[in-house]
């Protein structure tokens, strides 16, 4: 009896091949490459960047991975990485690593749009956070109980958010904790009766296409890009490139390229602030 | 028990159990049909094809799902050939309560329990780090095969061992060799199993988010070989969702590439299993 | 495995090359685990020795970034969310494959076997997502906040429902058709043969898949961080929000340091206790159970 082809074997063999061809193909030769780990809120931005930089520089890689702003800042320590990315300033421990400021973001916080209240204080604020006020209408709004979303761990946000309102951590009494801020964005769109603190630059894109949520002012100050840009607006935080030493060669060329007004459209894409001048 | 009362258990479990399947049924549907409303509109030739732009705001999906096909086919290309032959010896070579047959499904019943950013976490030290792969497409897919085993494995010997003494006893008694009988008879008869497996593995890989983003990363380029970062659909939709403000439509058209690819590869493998069956086995 | 010789001279090279693969392959798949076990108490061992075992789930609270480590409310978060979705799920799967097999035209039958295999590889952000989105602020309406212990549970069921399914569907596929036929010829209904053949045949394979869907349930992280609201406390009622094991080591280690990442190892460890706790459990059942028919 012939042996029929068996047609599970035909594709096997022509998957083993492509993959082995494809295999075959190594990097381009004498390439530069810059390895970019770190916050996951910078990674698009730098991302952008790096795209960018190839198109003006022939022959470069910028590989851009997440991760988180503690991997990125124990990347560059380790060598795994040239440069960290990290969504707030260097911490006193970190002073033996070179940091540059690439663009500033600013927090923000937020309620439903359906929330008849235009404005809270601080002490308003910290209370509601602190679990001593938890019905809307004890700061006239409406007779609903208030939903506390607030940030996870560690998260540069939050270490802002504290440091702001001179609270600790195991002071809030929150009903949600979220990780990123898209997914704050979203838990309070779908709530009426929530309040959480997100970066300005989402909530402003988020807030402008349709989402329902308003943003607070702080201590009367508006919450918008225009404010943070100006310095005014009390609460914000710088992104940070973040070098083992001092940059040099590839590296350098890239930090001064997002440094300099080649990239503010990029940044101001992302909704971020650029530098000034 | 009496006519009547039959008669109603028969409806009775008749109604539940259809009951279930809708149940089932619904909130797919609804899903799906979120999927749809929400990214139809989106979605285009050129969205499949072209690359990202503007932190995947706009553009399309093209590099990434070049390396989310490169990422899958290294997983099963490392997986299948190691899950069967790993099944193959727990089913042919040991009996079913020998102790190192036990060990090893035990330990696999524990891994496939594993956190998968567990395993993004432990793939980065072992393939990124130690075996010096970095972030690359290569490194992705073998975390994933380590995932996607335990699945194989279980449901591939569980096919193996269904399949009648009778079988076997015939094959040896022909005077088949050891090779020749897995390929002609057990395999053959194994199929359905070793497709559900197949199924279950492939939609594991493909939706696996947490592993990848510490081992193939998060680069949107189109690869140019195995060893460059990449990341998968189920990645890209994680950033559109949840880190970028206003990915949200095409989060929603990325997932409907996603639900089509993997229709069209189920539709394809059933496709290849009924040939390969039918070729196999002896007329009746 | 059964040859047609004893005779050792006369077993074909083929045999000798096939029997030498797969132990070799098989004992790379067993030696996996001992790989991801090292490595988990290697990165954890610096909690371990400077907070000790025992602190785990003697602390006050979780607060890592103030020294303070209990894991115990994120476990009973962990295994209350695994064992509400698996009791939900285990009967839908297993009565859905029942349904494709004995219930549905085939038509029918066909489809709905390729609507559950696509379900088995949405990505566990398109589950969460929908769920944020769609899910959690239908609970929040009727019991606030929303993120909660049962939308964690209707997430997880949603997503291990089509493992447990195509498993059951498949041990049912090999029931030999000659019990079938029997069962029909003694008159049988539908619903005896089901309860009084099938199910008992197929009890290992059954046992298989909800076991495999309750690993996922255990290792699910991305999902159960978008739904569960992730306050670490111990939940009291189905609407209280929960955090799972995964979700924290998700939602942490990107910012965690020092001994505060190796305190989230060892809660990596833990989980893997937790499952070979369960798995132990399915396989002291199963071992009862089983008639060995095949072999």
């Amino acid at each position: 009896m012939p042996r029929a082809r068996n047609p599970a074997t035909v594709f096997l063999i022509c998957l083993f091949c492509v993959c082995a061809l494809l295999g075959q193909f190594p990097a381009e030769a004498k390439e530069e490459q810059l390895v970019i780990t770190g916050s996951s809120t910078m990674a698009p931005l730098v991302s952008e960047m790096g795209k960018r930089f190839e198109s003006l520089h022939t022959g470069t890689r910028i590989d851009v991975q997440a991760g988180g702003s503690s991997r990125g800042i124990a990347d560059v320590l380790n060598g795994l990485a040239d440069i960290g990315m990290a969504s707030r300033a260097l911490k006193a421990q970190e002073n033996d690593l070179y940091g540059v400021v690439i663009a500033h973001d600013g927090v923000t916080v937020i309620l439903h749009s359906n929330n008849p209240i235009q404005a809270l204080t601080d002490d308003q604020i910290k209370g509601i956070y602190i679990g001593v006020i938890t019905n809307w209408k004890t700061v006239g709004g409406l007779d609903a109980p208030i939903t506390v979303v607030n940030k996870a761990e560690g998260r540069s946000t939050l270490e802002l958010f504290l440091h702001y309102f001179t609270l600790s951590n195991r002071d809030i009494k929150a009903h949600v904790v979220i990780g990123d801020n898209e997914q704050g964005i979203k838990t309070v769109a779908g709530n009426p009766h929530a309040i959480g603190y997100v970066s300005i630059g989402t909530a402003q894109y988020d807030a402008t296409h349709g989402v329902p949520i308003r943003l607070l002012p702080l201590r009367n100050i508006p919450a918008t890009l225009k404010t943070v840009r100006e310095g005014t607006f009390p609460l914000s935080r710088p992104l940070t490139l973040v070098t083992k030493s001092s940059p040099a060669g590839l590296m350098k060329i890239f930090i001064d390229f997002a440094r300099s007004s080649q990239v503010h459209d990029l940044i101001l894409k992302q909704y971020f602030v650029p530098l000034q001048g | 028990m009496s006519r009547q009362s039959r008669h109603v258990q028969e409806y009775g479990t008749t109604a539940i159990i259809w009951m279930a399947a809708t149940m089932v049924v619904i909130p797919f549907l609804w899903l799906i049909g979120d999927l749809l409303w929400n990214g139809w509109t989106h979605l285009s030739w050129s969205f499949v094809f072209s690359a990202p732009q503007n932190a995947g705001r706009e553009g399309g999906i093209g590099p990434i799902l070049m390396s989310t096909m490169l990422i899958v086919g290294v997983c099963m290309g490392v997986a299948v050939p190691m899950g069967l032959g790993t099944a193959l010896f727990l089913s042919e070579y040991t009996r079913h309560d020998h102790v190192l047959g036990r060990l090893i499904r035990g330990s696999l019943d524990v891994l496939a329990g594993v956190p998968s950013i567990v395993f993004g976490l432990f793939g980065n030290a072992l393939f990124c780090q130690a075996l010096g792969l970095g972030f690359s497409i290569l490194s992705g897919g073998l975390t994933l095969a380590c995932m996607v085993l335990p699945i194989l494995i279980r449901t591939a010997e569980e096919s193996f061992r269904a399949i009648s003494r009778e079988q076997r006893l015939s094959a040896a008694a022909l005077g088949l060799s050891q090779p020749t009988t897995i390929r002609t008879i057990l395999l053959p008869a194994a199929m359905p199993g070793l497709l559900v497996g197949g199924t279950l593995g492939l939609g594991r890989a493909f939706a696996e988010t947490a592993a990848l983003i510490f081992t193939s990363g998060y680069v949107d380029r189109m690869p140019e070989s195995l060893m460059d970062s990449g990341r998968s659909l189920a990645v890209h939709i994680y950033d559109l969702a949840m880190n970028v403000a206003g990915g949200n439509p095409n989060a929603f058209a990325t997932a409907l590439v996603l639900v089509g690819l993997l229709l069209i590869i189920n539709l394809f493998s059933s496709w290849i299993a009924t040939r390969w069956t039918s070729l196999n086995q002896l007329p009746a | 495995m059964i040859s047609s010789s004893s005779n050792i001279s006369s077993r074909s090279k083929g045999d000798y090359l096939l029997s030498g693969t797969v132990r070799l392959l098989a004992l790379m798949a067993g030696g996996l685990l001992l790989l991801v076990v090292s490595f988990l108490i290697h990165e954890s061992w610096p909690a371990l020795q400077h907070i000790g075992f025992w602190r785990f789930f003697s602390d006050p609270d979780w607060y890592p970034t103030e020294d303070s480590y209990q894991l115990t409310p994120m476990i009973w978060g962990t295994i209350w969310a695994t064992a509400g979705s698996v009791l939900l799920a285990s009967p839908l799967g297993i009565l859905s494959a029942l349904f494709c097999h004995f219930y549905a035209p085939p038509l029918l039958s066909r489809w709905y076997r390729r609507m559950v295999e696509l379900l088995a590889g949405i990505p566990s952000v398109v589950f969460g997502f929908w769920g944020l989105v769609v899910l959690v602020p239908l609970i929040g309406r009727w019991h606030p906040p929303g993120p909660s212990l049962l939308a964690g549970i209707l997430i997880l069921t949603l997503m291990i429902i089509p493992t447990i399914m195509l498993v059951a569907h498949a041990s049912i596929a090999h029931v030999p058709v000659a019990y079938i036929h029997s069962a029909s010829a003694l008159g049988l209904s539908r619903w005896s043969m089901i309860w009084h053949i099938i199910l008992p045949t197929t009890k290992v394979g059954l046992l298989t898949g909800i076991l495999l869907g309750l690993a996922r349930a255990l290792g699910e992280t991305m999902a159960v961080l978008m739904v569960c609201g992730n306050v670490v406390r111990t939940p009291s009622h189905l609407f209280d929000p929960i955090r799972t094991l995964t979700a924290n080591i998700a939602l942490e280690m990107a910012y965690a340091l020092g001994d505060h990442r190796a305190a989230l190892f060892v809660s990596g460890l833990l989980l893997m206790g937790l499952v070979v706790l369960f798995v132990s459990m399915a396989e002291g059942l199963r071992h009862r159970n089983t008639y060995v028919a095949t072999k």
